[in-house]
């Protein structure tokens, strides 16, 4: 550990503006969302909330299918998250804790895979995807994100720091089986780890953008997202019903970062990158 | 449950390992290494996204593409953006950490707090940063105002357009780096604290000389890792054209290379130039991610 200074009054004062910038846009988001859309020209931009978010948000699930947006959404990174705790978990415990031919190449093929950017694939990708018939369906967006190289990188390391190599060698001689020795040793202990990596793994889903934008039909099955850039396109002029939706967007994310957010600040300090 | 030995043990032990990993592998081969080489095969011949291979194998979109200025466009705007983002991004995270990784009361908090804007999805942020620099009604404008400045139309001009995109991604960015610096600054061993106080060293020539080499590896990290993702640029830019057909401006002043492989892939549907577009990016992306790297080992000296 470094020696680490007392932080000054000053210091409180910086951190207070950074904090306050990183929260201000999203406030202002949400004080013009609850204001009446005429009110916007006329006063200052720099506002208190008014009164009208409700009616606001009522006029954004007029406008656009919200609700099956919403749905989609948690569909989609409900079903990620859930396949990409299990799956990484089986397969990270397998990288640490089990003795297999080729372990090492293999483990060495999915930390390499980590590192090509996501758009390189992104043309074929969309037309294998439309050559399985999957265009506009949730399938698209939900199978290739099924199990990703972080995943199994981030359960790998968790099974190798907290998963006991003696206790799994004392199940094996005991005649346990693979998956049972998994299920007693392992998954009590990295409990913590996957909980994590269902939160990044949510959030990450839950953001997609580009990729649900190319695949997916905005009318017919929509994401949050695809919507929320709908409604911002320019065929609405109309800034509270924008910065609504935004608002709606952010919501659940904030939420649940409230919630969860210091095992992220946590895990981030452990030098991992979700984004 | 077998027992020890049995048959059906000894193939638990040989095959499940391989079932356990197996659907990553799956996953990884289908939609990971075959787009990969398909990539390369589309690239190579004039490909519509919706009719299909209409034959051409060679370098024809590759040779376009070298004589596009709209990729060339796009390249200086990637990169405009990018630098306009990431040095500002850096030096204010390297800030943010030291003054982090002081005593603080409530340090969770301040920690949690400047992470937030990376959680936001990108089209919500650019969303809000669009009304925030409205020209009309915009936050930044009236700002501005107070100052006497008169209001900037900041989507029509490159500089304005391209400060504006760069303050979105710094927005997003900057609280991440600095939760990477400050992991790393905890671990940078006491002794050489110490040995600077005895050589009797300002603070500023300690940060400079101590804290920020012994962060080398964090600061590596970010500038592979930023690099990567700034020069994907998509959502913020693409959000930030409300309006003006998703080409980045009028004059696409600042479309990015993302946009306009959306562009040529997606809406005009030349599969085969994007495809080349792709592998180019891809090119750029390691060239600069090689040369950030270069930098920091060579301006950040190990302590």
């Amino acid at each position: 550990m470094t020696r680490r200074r007392r932080a000054g009054a000053w210091v409180y004062v910086v951190l207070t503006g950074v904090v306050g910038a990183s929260i201000f846009p999203l406030y202002w988001s949400f004080a013009v969302s609850s204001r009446d859309n005429s009110a916007i020209g006329e006063v200052s931009p720099l506002m208190l909330p008014g009164g009208h978010f409700f009616e606001n948000v009522r006029r954004v699930f007029d406008t656009v299918d919200f609700w099956l947006a919403i749905g989609n959404s948690l569909i989609v990174a409900g079903t990620v998250m859930v396949s990409n705790v299990v799956l990484s978990s089986v397969a990270g415990y397998a990288f640490a804790r089990l003795r297999f031919p080729g372990r090492n190449s293999l483990f060495l093929v999915v930390a390499g895979s980590a590192m090509v950017p996501a758009q390189l694939g992104v043309v074929p990708l969309y037309l294998l995807v439309n050559d399985f018939g999957w265009y506009g369906r949730l399938e698209a967006v939900i199978v290739p994100a099924l199990v990703s190289a972080f995943g199994v990188f981030w359960m790998r390391q968790a099974c190798e720091g907290a998963v006991s190599a003696e206790l799994v060698d004392a199940a094996t001689v005991d005649g346990a089986s693979v998956l049972r020795t998994f299920w007693h040793v392992a998954v009590p202990a990295i409990r913590s780890h996957a909980a994590v990596l269902a939160m990044i793994t949510f959030l990450g889903a839950w953001n997609d953008y580009f990729w649900p934008l190319v695949v997916l039909d905005p009318a017919e099955a929509p994401t949050v997202q695809v919507v929320l850039s709908q409604l911002a396109s320019g065929y609405y002029t109309d800034y509270a019903l924008m910065l609504t939706g935004a608002t709606l967007g952010v919501l659940p994310v904030i939420v649940l970062f409230l919630l969860l957010g210091r095992y992220l600040v946590r895990s981030i300090a452990s030098g991992v990158r979700y984004g | 449950m077998g027992k020890r030995g049995s048959f059906v043990a000894r193939l638990d032990r040989k095959a499940t390992p391989f079932l356990f990993i197996a659907p990553f592998f799956a996953v990884f081969a289908v939609f990971g290494v075959f787009p990969l080489l398909y990539t390369t095969w589309v690239s190579l011949h004039d490909w519509d996204l919706l009719a299909g291979n209409r034959g051409g194998f060679g370098f024809a979109n590759y040779v376009e593409l070298f004589g596009d200025p709209r990729f060339y466009n796009a390249l200086v705007n990637t990169v405009g953006i990018f630098l306009l983002a990431a040095v500002p991004e850096f030096f204010l995270a390297l800030g943010f950490a030291e003054l982090l990784n002081r005593k603080l009361r409530g340090s969770t908090w301040w920690q949690t707090g400047v992470l937030v804007p990376n959680v936001v999805s990108v089209v919500a942020v650019g969303v809000v940063f669009t009304q925030l620099y409205g020209r009309d009604f915009g936050v930044v404008n009236e700002v501005l105002g107070w100052f006497g400045v008169p209001p900037v139309n900041w989507q029509a001009g490159r500089w304005s357009s391209h400060l504006a995109v760069a303050s979105m991604v710094m927005w997003r960015w900057t609280g991440y780096n600095a939760l990477i610096y400050l992991a790393a600054m905890q671990a940078v061993p006491q002794d050489l604290y110490e040995a600077a106080e005895l050589d009797g060293a300002s603070r500023w020539r300690t940060f400079w000389s101590v804290t920020v080499p012994g962060i080398r590896p964090a600061i590596a990290f970010t500038a592979v890792a930023g690099t990567v993702n700034g020069l994907q640029l998509f959502a913020e830019p693409q959000l930030f054209d409300a309006g003006g057909g998703g080409t980045g401006g009028n004059d696409r002043q600042f479309q990015t290379l993302a946009m306009y492989l959306y562009e040529k892939g997606f809406t005009k549907f030349d599969a085969g130039y994007a495809a080349a577009l792709s592998w180019v990016v891809f090119l750029v992306c390691v060239v600069f991610a090689v040369v950030n790297y270069r930098l920091v080992r060579r301006f950040v000296s190990s302590p």
